[in-house]
C-alpha cells in the first residue's frame, strides 16, 4: 500500500495530529505578528498545561463513559462540589492534606456510584440522571460554601496544581554546562518518554506484520514519530528552562498511560468497547454490562474529584462557580478526539489530542484578547467541524 | 401477455466491485416473477436500480417500463410510475398507528390538514384487502412481523401500485404467516398487480412464481418458465454446480447424555402471570443433533434463552444437568462455565458487534482465553481468529475485516467461532441458517456434523422443517410453551410434526 492511500484510510488519526500542529503554528505566527509575544514561551507552555490539565483528566474518564454509550453532564458540578469539600475539610476543619485527597476521591467515587447505580441497574437514561446530578451538586456546592469563597489553601495542597517536580540534579548543570536554571530531571524524563514512544511504536509494527495487518509505511512512521518526539522534547526543553515539570503534567502523563493501557490491552477495557458496540450481544456473550457501566461512572466521579481538587488548588480557593460549564469542554474534547456518540469507539490518545486542541485554542485566543463571545462561537464551530469531518470520512 | 418491464444490460460498479454485469430482466404484465440467487449475487442491487435508489447515471444500461425509457432520479420518481419496493428491513415507524404508517408521506390531507375520518376509512379498506383484522389506530410496534409485512403491502396498495417488488418478504416470517403472504400475492396477481419477489426459499418460488430469473455473481444465468422450475435446477443455476444432497450425510453415533433439562418453567418478563414455558423437559446426548420444531410463538427461543443464563423471562424454575450433575445456569457466565453455548437467531442484533473486526468478535465470549491476568495478548487473539477463519472457511481477506462487511453466512461462521472458542459441550443453535444462501447453508450443516462427530451435543431450533428432518437424530415438537412430542429420525415427517402441533393446540391446562 502506498504512503498516500495508507494515510487516506487513516485520515482521522493523522488529521488530529496535523490539526494540532497547524493550530499551534497558526497561533505562534499570529501572536508573534499581532502583539509580538512568543506563544511557545516556556511560561506559556507551562500555563497551557496548568490551565487544561483538569479537562484532559476528566476527558479520560468521559471517554469510557461515552464509549459505553452514555454521557455524564454532572462533572462540572462535581468539580465544584469536591473542591468545596476539600476547602471545608482543609481550611475549616484543619484536616491534613494527605487525608483530604483520599477523602475527596472517595466523595467523587460515591457521587459516581450514586449516579451510575440508576443508569446501570435501573436503565434510566444517563442524560437524565446526570442532568439531575448537575443541578443537585451545583446546589450542594452553594450550600456547602454558603455562597462564599473559602480559601486560601495550605501550601502543600496548592502544590497539587502549582507544584513542580524537584530537580534531582540540583544546580549541577549550572556549574557543568554554564547554563542558567536548566531542570535536568525534567529534560531527562521527557527524552526517556520520547524514546519509549518510539520503542513501543517499533514493537507494534513488528507485531502488526506478524498478524498480517498492513503496517504503516516506514516513511510515514518515522515522520510521525519525528513530529511527536520533536514536539515532546521541545516542550520538555521549554519546561526545563522555566520551572521544570509541573506535578500536574506528571499526573496527566501517568494517567494517560494507564488509561491507554486499560482501554487497549485489558479484558475489562475491551468489554467496555463491546458493550458500547452492541450491549445485547455483549450481554449474551457473558459480559456483565451493568457492572461495567457502573464502574465507568464511579471512575468518572473519581477523576472529576481529582480535577476538582486541582482546580481549587490552582485558584487557591473554592468558589460556588468553580467548574461551571466544564462538562461541555470535556465532552467536546472527547468528540473532537474522535469518539462516536453511539458508543463503541474512541481512543485515549485521540481524546488527549482533542483536549489539547481545545486548550491551545482557549489559550491562544485569550492571549490575542479575543472576547469570550467569539471564543465560544469558534469553539462551537471547531467541534461541529471535527464531527462533520468524521461523518464525511465514514460515508466516503 | 405484454412485457411491462425490460431491463437491458444493467451494470453497476461499486468501488472495487462489479456488483452487476450486463444483467437482463424481462417482466410480463400481470405475472409474479421470482429473482433467485445467492447472497451477494446482486439481486438487491438490481432492485435498487429499478426503484431509483441508485439514480439514473450511476449505472449503465437501460430500463424500459410500459413502453417508455425510464431515467429515475429518486424513489419518488419510481413510485410515481407505480413501482414500489418493500425492502427486507421493514420501513414502518413502530410508534405510529397503522393509519399513520399507511399514509406516511402520502397523507390524506388538504392544505396540510389531515382528514382523519377519511384516512381511517381508507385504512379499513386497505386492511381488508390484505386480510388484516386490526383497528386503524393500533400502534404498529405492537404487531408481529407477519402482520407488519402485510401492512407494508397495504402501504404499497395505498399508492396505486402497478409493479410491486418484495425483497425476501418471508425471511423473518413463520410458516403460517408466509403462507398468508403468498396467498395475498396470488390474490393481488388476480387483481392485475405485477410482482417481483426476491427469495431464497425454493418451495415458495415453486408456489407463486410464473417465471424465475436466476442471478449469479452479478449476471443473469437463466430465466425459467413455471414448468421448468425444479429445486435441483434452481440450486444448480444459483451455485453453479450440482448439489446432489442438500444435507450432508452423517452416521450418528450418540453417546451418554450430556444435557438434561427437567420441569423447566418460565414466565413472561413483563406480564408476570403469563407462563411462557410449561414443564419442559428434554435431553441432548453426546454426538447427537437434536431438533426443536414448532411454530412462531411456540416458545422455542424463550426456552433456549431462559436456559442460557436466564437471558429471557422471570420466575424461572427447573433443573439443568450436565453429564448427570445439576448445574447453575442463572447467568451467562455460569451457563458458559457449565459448558453451554447459545447461537442466537438474530445474529446482527444479539450475536455480533458489527462495527468491530472479526478477531474481536471471535474472542468476545472468552477474553480470558486470550489474556493473562486481565492483560490481552494481541498475538494470541489474532492467532485464534486466524485458526477459526481457516477451520470455518470464513471468506475474508483477513481477520481485521469488520463483520458488518461480511455476508450472512460468513457472519454466522464468526458467531459460531465465538462460541466454539468457549469450548462448549452443548451448543444451542437458534435458526442457524436463517437468511443465508444455499451454499453457505451447506457449509453450516457440515460444521454442525463435524461438531457432533467431535462429541459435542447440538440442540437445533429451526422453522424450516425440511432442515430439521434432514439434520436431526431426534426432534422435539413444541407448542404453546410445552414440549408436545418427541420423534426419532425414522418417525419424523412434516405431517407428523404438524399433527402433534395441531392436536396439542388449545389443550394447555
Amino acid at each position: 500500500m502506498s504512503e498516500k492511500s495508507y494515510m487516506g484510510s487513516h485520515l482521522r488519526e493523522y488529521g488530529m495530529i496535523m490539526a494540532l500542529v497547524a493550530i499551534v503554528f497558526f497561533f505562534t505566527v499570529i501572536v508573534r505578528a499581532s502583539i509580538d509575544v512568543d506563544f511557545l514561551s516556556a511560561q506559556n507552555i507551562t500555563n497551557l498545561f496548568l490551565q487544561n490539565s483538569y479537562v484532559i483528566i476528566m476527558a479520560l474518564g468521559m471517554l469510557l463513559v461515552i464509549v459505553a454509550g452514555h454521557i455524564d453532564l454532572s462533572v462540572g458540578s462535581v468539580v465544584g462540589f469536591t473542591g468545596a469539600v476539600a476547602a471545608v475539610l482543609t481550611v475549616n476543619q484543619g484536616w491534613p492534606v494527605l487525608a483530604v485527597i483520599p477523602a475527596c476521591l472517595l466523595v467523587g467515587a460515591l457521587i459516581g456510584a450514586a449516579q451510575g447505580y440508576w443508569v446501570a441497574y435501573w436503565k434510566i437514561p444517563s442524560f437524565i440522571v446526570t442532568l439531575a446530578g448537575m443541578l443537585v451538586f451545583r446546589g450542594l456546592t452553594l450550600w456547602l460554601l454558603n455562597g462564599q469563597n473559602i480559601g486560601p489553601f495550605p501550601r502543600s495542597f496548592q502544590s497539587l496544581s502549582t507544584g513542580f517536580i524537584p530537580d534531582l540534579f540540583g544546580d549541577a548543570d549550572q556549574a557543568l554546562l554554564g547554563m542558567d536554571r536548566l531542570n535536568g530531571t525534567a529534560l531527562l524524563i521527557v527524552v526517556a518518554v520520547a524514546l519509549i514512544v518510539v520503542y513501543l511504536g517499533l514493537r507494534k509494527r513488528t507485531q502488526d506484520a506478524l498478524f498480517g495487518i498492513t503496517p504503516e509505511p516506514a516513511v510515514v512512521f518515522w515522520i510521525r514519530n519525528a513530529i511527536v518526539c520533536g514536539a515532546l522534547v521541545f516542550v520538555g526543553y521549554k519546561l526545563a528552562i522555566f520551572r521544570g515539570l509541573p506535578n500536574v503534567v506528571m499526573v496527566l502523563a501517568v494517567l494517560t498511560v494507564i488509561y491507554a493501557f486499560f482501554t487497549e490491552k485489558t479484558t475489562s477495557g475491551r468489554r467496555i468497547y463491546a458493550l458500547g458496540g452492541n450491549e445485547k450481544a455483549a450481554k449474551l456473550s457473558g459480559i456483565k454490562t451493568e457492572r461495567l457501566v457502573f464502574f465507568c461512572f464511579v471512575n468518572m466521579g473519581v477523576l472529576a474529584a481529582l480535577a476538582g481538587m486541582i482546580v481549587a488548588a490552582r485558584l487557591n480557593s473554592s468558589t460556588p462557580k468553580a467548574g461551571a460549564g466544564f462538562e461541555l469542554d470535556v465532552i467536546a474534547a472527547v468528540f473532537i478526539g474522535g469518539a462516536s456518540m453511539a458508543g463503541g469507539s474512541g481512543k485515549i490518545i485521540g481524546v488527549v489530542v482533542g483536549a489539547l486542541i481545545m486548550g491551545v485554542m482557549n489559550n491562544g485566543m485569550s492571549i490575542l484578547g479575543i472576547g469570550i463571545d467569539y471564543q465560544q462561537v469558534i469553539k462551537g464551530l471547531v467541534l461541529l467541524a471535527a464531527v462533520i469531518f468524521d461523518v464525511y470520512n465514514k460515508n466516503k | 401477455m405484454t412485457t411491462l418491464l425490460e431491463m437491458r444490460g444493467i451494470s453497476k460498479l461499486f468501488p472495487g466491485v462489479r456488483a452487476l454485469d450486463q444483467v437482463n430482466l424481462s417482466v410480463k404484465a400481470g405475472e409474479i416473477h421470482a429473482i433467485c440467487g445467492e447472497n451477494g449475487a446482486g439481486k438487491s442491487t438490481l432492485m435498487k436500480v429499478l426503484s431509483g435508489v441508485y439514480p439514473h447515471g450511476s449505472y449503465d444500461g437501460e430500463i424500459v417500463y410500459d413502453g417508455q425509457t425510464l431515467e429515475m432520479k429518486s424513489i419518488a420518481d419510481s413510485e410515481a410510475k407505480g413501482i414500489i419496493i418493500i425492502h427486507q428491513e421493514l420501513a414502518l415507524v413502530p410508534l405510529l398507528s397503522i393509519a399513520e404508517n399507511l399514509f406516511l408521506g402520502n397523507e390524506v390531507a388538504k392544505a396540510g390538514v389531515i382528514n382523519w375520518p377519511l384516512a381511517f376509512q381508507k385504512t379499513t379498506q386497505l386492511l381488508q384487502k390484505v386480510g388484516l383484522n386490526e383497528a386503524p389506530t393500533t400502534v404498529v410496534g405492537k404487531l408481529g412481523v407477519g402482520k407488519q409485512q402485510l401492512i407494508e403491502i397495504a402501504k404499497a396498495l395505498a399508492k396505486d401500485v402497478r409493479l410491486l417488488i418484495l425483497d425476501e418478504p418471508t425471511a423473518a416470517l413463520q410458516e403460517n404467516d408466509s403462507q398468508k403472504l403468498l396467498d395475498l400475492m396470488l390474490e393481488l396477481k388476480a387483481q392485475g398487480v405485477t410482482q417481483i419477489i426476491i427469495s431464497h426459499k425454493l418451495n415458495e418460488i415453486g408456489r407463486v412464481a410464473d417465471r424465475t430469473t436466476i442471478i449469479r455473481d452479478g449476471t443473469t444465468v437463466s430465466t425459467l418458465n413455471r414448468d421448468e422450475i425444479t429445486e435441483d435446477r434452481i440450486i444448480r443455476d444459483m451455485v453453479g454446480r450440482d448439489m446432489a444432497h442438500r444435507y450432508p450425510a452423517r452416521t450418528p453415533n450418540p453417546g451418554e447424555t450430556l444435557l438434561e433439562v427437567t420441569d423447566w418453567n418460565v414466565f413472561h418478563p413483563d406480564q408476570k402471570d403469563r407462563q411462557m414455558i410449561r414443564n419442559a423437559g428434554f435431553t441432548v446426548r453426546k454426538g447427537e443433533i437434536v431438533g426443536i420444531a414448532g411454530l412462531m410463538g411456540a416458545g422455542r427461543t424463550e426456552l433456549a434463552m431462559s436456559l442460557f443464563g436466564h437471558s429471557y423471562g422471570r420466575n424461572i424454575s427447573g433443573t439443568v444437568r450436565m453429564g448427570g450433575k445439576p448445574v447453575d445456569t442463572s447467568s451467562v457466565t455460569k451457563a458458559v462455565a457449565a459448558g453451554l453455548a447459545y447461537v442466537t437467531e438474530d445474529r446482527k442484533a444479539l450475536g455480533l458487534i458489527l462495527e468491530e473486526p472479526i478477531l474481536r468478535n471471535v474472542s468476545l465470549a472468552n477474553l480470558a482465553g486470550i489474556a493473562l491476568r486481565g492483560v490481552l495478548n494481541p498475538r494470541r487473539e489474532a492467532q485464534v481468529a486466524e485458526d477459526y477463519r481457516r477451520a470455518m472457511n470464513i471468506r475474508t481477506p483477513n481477520v481485521q475485516q469488520k463483520v458488518v462487511n461480511l455476508s450472512g453466512g460468513n457472519q454466522q461462521k464468526v458467531v459460531l467461532s465465538k462460541w466454539l472458542f468457549t469450548d462448549p459441550q452443548v451448543l444451542i443453535l437458534d435458526e442457524p441458517t436463517r437468511g443465508i444462501d444455499v451454499g453457505a447453508k451447506f457449509e453450516i450443516y457440515n460444521i454442525m456434523n463435524q461438531l457432533a462427530a467431535d462429541g459435542r451435543g447440538i440442540l437445533m431450533i429451526s422453522s424450516e422443517m425440511p432442515e430439521l428432518l434432514g439434520m436431526c437424530d431426534r426432534i422435539y415438537v413444541m407448542n404453546e410453551g410445552r414440549i408436545v412430542g418427541e420423534l426419532s429420525r425414522d418417525e419424523a415427517s412434516q405431517e407428523r410434526i404438524m399433527a402433534l402441533i395441531l392436536n396439542s393446540a388449545g389443550k394447555a391446562a
